[in-house]
């Protein structure tokens, strides 16, 4: 579980994140909406880390982030896998190296545990055959599942993705979304991500957290969008012309 | 003034950050024989080829400028080495690969920063910039005593082909000259330069990599930026260099 209490975030003088309050619980997908703009991915950072909050405090089942000291927060992201939105696989590497690489650096397996974890996890992902391949060779939806399994390799508690299905056809990030769902429930970890896919919340958005402007919108399950009163929420998932012609 | 002052306050905190411990020794090593590769034996031709020609023009040029009956014959043949040894087999292949080693490190890296290749080893718990910067360093680093010194035969030997090529000197009198009050010490302090000149190539052309915000465009430019401040830099501390080392 990560508990976020009253987080500010500025950039300069830009204030990007006023005061957001959320509990992100573990076992569910927890999704982080906005325009684009509106602070998701600063949120999304921040919490993961890779932004340095201006105040409030982020708890890690209960570990408060701010207090940890380096060796602590070296220790926290060794429990944490992120999926970047454009893979950020390494290009000097193949599929299987990126994929091994968390292992290579921090666990203690032998060489043919670490192939057989690397084999496990390409197969979750519905990669089997791909070990030799290089970043450059992989198509975008390839990539994402690459990086997916380098992001579950070494069994994190907590999975951040931002914007997962970003530059996918829906095909493709209809699986995206259900392979992140299932491997949060099979692993039972701590996952956000940060999307602005109308899909991704109605198939899988069990905690929805809607950004706007920096602020805490809306809060609810996927259920709650489709009667949710919010305008803006509902501008920004319904006001389209797909939906508008639809009479959604 | 005051982006200076941050740049260089910047670069010292990046380096602080650089020279750790490595999170797997493993993974270094292996790092550090691709980059031996990849900025070290990689930059040995273009060295070779410039020191060539540069060396064969400075002994032309010595040559021509000493052509009177009261110098000694060996003149032309010792003052190019001294030259060379000194100042043009460091110095000056140290401008060249400024350009060359430079603006690949900050391109690579500044590509890493900018599709979150950089983030993702931060958010796994890795020293990114001790993981990515320290091989390079480290490994253009050692490889400057082999730069230098073939630099310095080639420069030596160009300067020996094209004079004796051109007529302006006979391979006696270059040969004479080159073997007079050979000091070792000329060769150490080349090479001390080098080693300098490495470092600052290899660690400023990091540290623009490395801090890159924004897109492609920002990669030119900081690229750019990586090898006109290394050039600076390197011309500075040659000056330091030599008023120490002399």
């Amino acid at each position: 579980m990560i508990e976020i209490r009253d987080i500010y975030k500025k950039f300069g003088e830009k204030e990007v994140l006023k005061g957001i309050s959320t509990v992100f619980e573990t076992g569910i997908t927890n999704l982080v909406i906005g325009r684009s703009g509106s602070g998701k991915t600063v949120l999304v950072k921040s919490v993961s880390g890779l932004e340095k909050v201006t105040s409030g405090e982020i708890f890690y089942d209960g570990r408060q982030l701010s207090s940890m000291n380096e060796m602590q927060t070296t220790a926290l992201k060794r429990e944490i896998g992120m999926v970047f939105q454009g893979g950020a696989l390494f290009d000097s590497m193949t599929v299987a190296e990126n994929v091994r690489f968390p292992l290579l650096m921090f666990s203690k397996l032998s060489a043919a545990e670490m192939d057989k974890r690397v084999d496990f996890c390409l197969e979750r992902v519905d990669l089997p055959k791909t070990h030799s391949l290089y970043a450059s060779e992989l198509s975008g939806g390839m990539r994402k599942r690459v990086a997916i399994a380098r992001a579950i390799v070494a069994n994190p508690k907590y999975l951040f993705c931002d914007e997962p299905n970003s530059g996918l056809d829906p095909q493709t990030s209809i699986l995206i979304d259900k392979l992140i769902k299932e491997i949060t429930e099979e692993l039972n970890i701590t996952t956000i991500i940060n999307t602005h896919d109308m899909n991704s919340v109605l198939e899988i958005g069990e905690h929805i957290v809607f950004i706007n402007n920096g602020q805490l919108w809306w809060e609810g399950t996927r259920h709650d969008v489709i009667s949710c009163d919010n305008k803006e929420l509902n501008d920004f998932l319904f006001n389209n012309e797909i939906t508008k012609r639809a009479d959604l | 003034m005051k982006k200076i002052v941050d740049a260089v306050g910047s670069y010292f905190i990046l380096l602080g950050r650089v020279l750790r411990k490595p999170d797997n020794g493993k993974a270094f090593r292996r790092q550090l024989f691709f980059e031996m590769r990849v900025l070290g034996i990689e930059s040995l031709p273009i060295a070779c080829i410039i020191s060539a020609f540069v060396g064969a023009a400075v002994v032309i040029q010595l040559a021509a400028s000493l052509s009177n009956p009261i110098y000694p014959t060996w003149i032309t043949g010792y003052t190019s080495r001294k030259a060379i040894m000194l100042e043009f087999a460091p110095t000056m292949i140290g401008l060249v690969l400024a350009g060359k080693v430079g603006s690949r490190i900050a391109s690579e890296l500044g590509t890493m920063r900018i599709t979150e290749q950089i983030d993702a080893l931060d958010i796994m718990g890795v020293n990114s910039a001790n993981y990515l910067i320290m091989p390079k360093i480290v490994a253009f680093m050692l490889f400057s005593p082999i730069i230098v010194i073939l630099s310095v035969f080639s420069a030596l030997a160009g300067g020996w082909i094209f004079g004796v090529i051109s007529g302006v000197i006979t391979s006696y009198e270059y040969l004479d000259g080159l073997q007079l009050e050979f000091a070792t010490y000329d060769m150490v302090y080349g090479i001390t330069k080098g080693i300098v000149y490495n470092f600052i190539i290899a660690s400023v052309s990091s540290f623009r990599g490395y801090t890159v915000t924004g897109g492609a465009l920002e990669v030119g430019q900081a690229s750019t930026r990586a090898v006109v401040e290394s050039c600076i830099v390197l011309i500075v501390s040659n000056l330091a260099l030599t008023s120490i080392l002399i």
